[in-house]
C-alpha cells in the first residue's frame, strides 16, 4: 500500500497509484494524480474524467477503452468519440490513465 | 429454551432448509444470506415455510432481503429482523444450530 | 485484437448473488471476454436468475451492489441474455422483475443453444 499527499492530507493508493477509496477523490487529488502522470488537465481532460465518474456511478465499473470510446461518441459527439482524440489527451491509454485521475479502479480486463 | 436454527442456503439450490424442517424440534428458525429466498412469496418452496410456521417462529434477516431485492415479498407470518435482532435471538436461545 | 479468432462463448450462471462469489466472478469474466471481441451469450438458470432481480440494495450487508453492471453489458455489445423460463417461474419472478431485457427460453431451446457453443463456462 502507498499513499499520496495532497493539501497536507494523505490518501491511500495501490502500488500502481490508483486511489483505494473512491470517496477520497476531489479535483485537487485528480490534479495531483494527473501531475504524476505528466498530464496537464485542460477542459477536455476534465470532460473525459467527469464522463468516467458518471459512467462508474451508473454501472459500478470502469469501462474498457472500446466501450468508453463508443459511449463518449454517443454523448459528446464523434469528434471526441475516437481513440486518436482520447490518446492525445491521455497518451498512456485513456482507460488506464483517465481512470486513475478520475479516482476509479483499473478497468476490468486491463492487465 | 428451545434451539435457534439458522439456515443460510437457498432452498432452491440445497436441501439444508428441508433437512432442518424435517429434523429440528419446534423452536425458532432464522433465515440469512441466500436462505432469505425461502421467505419470499411465489417460489416453488413457499409451502415448506408456510407449513413450518405452525412449528417454528420464523425470522428473516432484513439486510439480506434488501440486498437481494426481495424485502417486499416476504411471506405473511415471517418476521424480519436486523443485526441487533439477530444478536437478541442468539442470546434468547439456549443454543444455535447452523444448517450449513 | 479485432483481427483474432472469434469464438462462441456461453456463460452459464446458476448461483444467486452475494451468497457466494460466483456471480460477480462470472460478470467480470464476461466483461473481459467481451472486451476481446468474442461472441458472448449469457444464460441465467436456477438461482442464477436472482442476479437480475430489480431493486438490490446492499448497504446493509456492506457488499458492493454489482447489479447495475448488468446494464453496462449492452455497451460491451453483450446483447444475448437468456433466462430459463422454468427457473423464473419457480421463483415467483416474471420478466418485469428483471433489470435488463432478456430472452426467456424453454429448456429445449436453451439446450440447443448450448450445443452450438465453442466454449461454455459455468458459474
Amino acid at each position: 500500500m502507498s499513499t499520496i499527499e495532497v493539501n497536507g492530507k494523505s490518501f491511500e493508493t495501490d502500488e500502481e497509484g490508483y486511489l483505494v477509496n473512491l470517496s477520497d477523490w476531489n479535483e485537487d487529488v485528480a490534479n495531483h494524480i494527473a501531475g504524476t502522470e505528466n498530464v496537464e488537465m485542460s477542459q477536455n481532460h476534465w470532460e473525459v474524467v467527469n464522463f468516467l465518474r458518471k459512467y462508474y456511478d451508473e454501472y459500478q465499473i470502469a469501462p474498457a477503452v472500446r466501450v468508453l470510446t463508443k459511449a463518449i461518441g454517443k454523448t459528446l459527439g464523434p469528434e471526441k468519440g475516437n481513440s486518436a482524440y482520447l490518446y492525445e489527451l491521455f497518451p498512456y491509454g485513456p482507460a488506464k490513465q483517465a481512470c486513475k485521475i478520475a479516482g476509479l479502479p483499473k478497468p476490468t480486463g486491463c492487465v | 429454551m428451545p434451539i435457534l436454527n439458522i439456515v443460510n442456503k437457498s432452498p432452491l439450490e440445497r436441501n439444508a432448509l428441508a433437512s432442518c424442517l424435517r429434523i429440528a424440534a419446534p423452536g425458532a428458525l432464522l433465515l440469512i444470506e441466500d436462505a432469505v429466498y425461502a421467505a419470499t412469496r411465489g417460489t416453488s418452496t413457499e409451502a415448506e415455510i408456510t407449513t413450518a410456521l405452525s412449528k417454528f417462529r420464523i425470522y428473516a434477516l432484513l439486510p439480506d432481503l434488501q440486498a437481494r431485492a426481495v424485502a417486499d415479498r416476504v411471506i405473511d407470518g415471517v418476521a424480519t429482523i436486523d443485526y441487533e435482532g439477530f444478536v437478541d435471538l442468539v442470546a434468547e436461545h439456549s443454543a444455535c444450530q447452523s444448517w450449513l | 485484437m479485432s483481427e483474432g479468432i472469434t469464438k462462441k462463448f456461453m456463460f452459464v450462471n446458476r448461483t444467486a448473488p452475494y451468497g457466494s462469489i460466483y456471480a460477480l466472478e462470472s460478470l467480470e469474466v464476461v466483461l473481459i471476454t467481451a472486451a476481446f471481441d468474442q461472441d458472448v451469450s449469457v444464460v441465467f438458470i436456477d438461482d442464477g436468475v436472482w442476479q437480475l432481480k430489480k431493486g438490490q440494495q446492499t448497504k446493509g450487508i456492506e457488499t458492493k451492489n454489482f447489479s447495475p453492471t448488468y446494464r453496462a453489458l449492452e455497451g460491451y455489445d453483450v446483447e444475448k441474455l437468456y433466462v430459463d423460463r422454468e427457473s423464473l417461474a419457480a421463483r415467483g419472478l416474471t420478466e418485469e422483475d428483471l433489470l435488463v431485457d432478456v430472452v426467456v427460453m424453454d429448456a429445449d431451446e436453451l439446450g440447443k443453444l448450448m450445443a452450438e457453443q465453442d466454449v461454455i463456462l459455468s458459474f
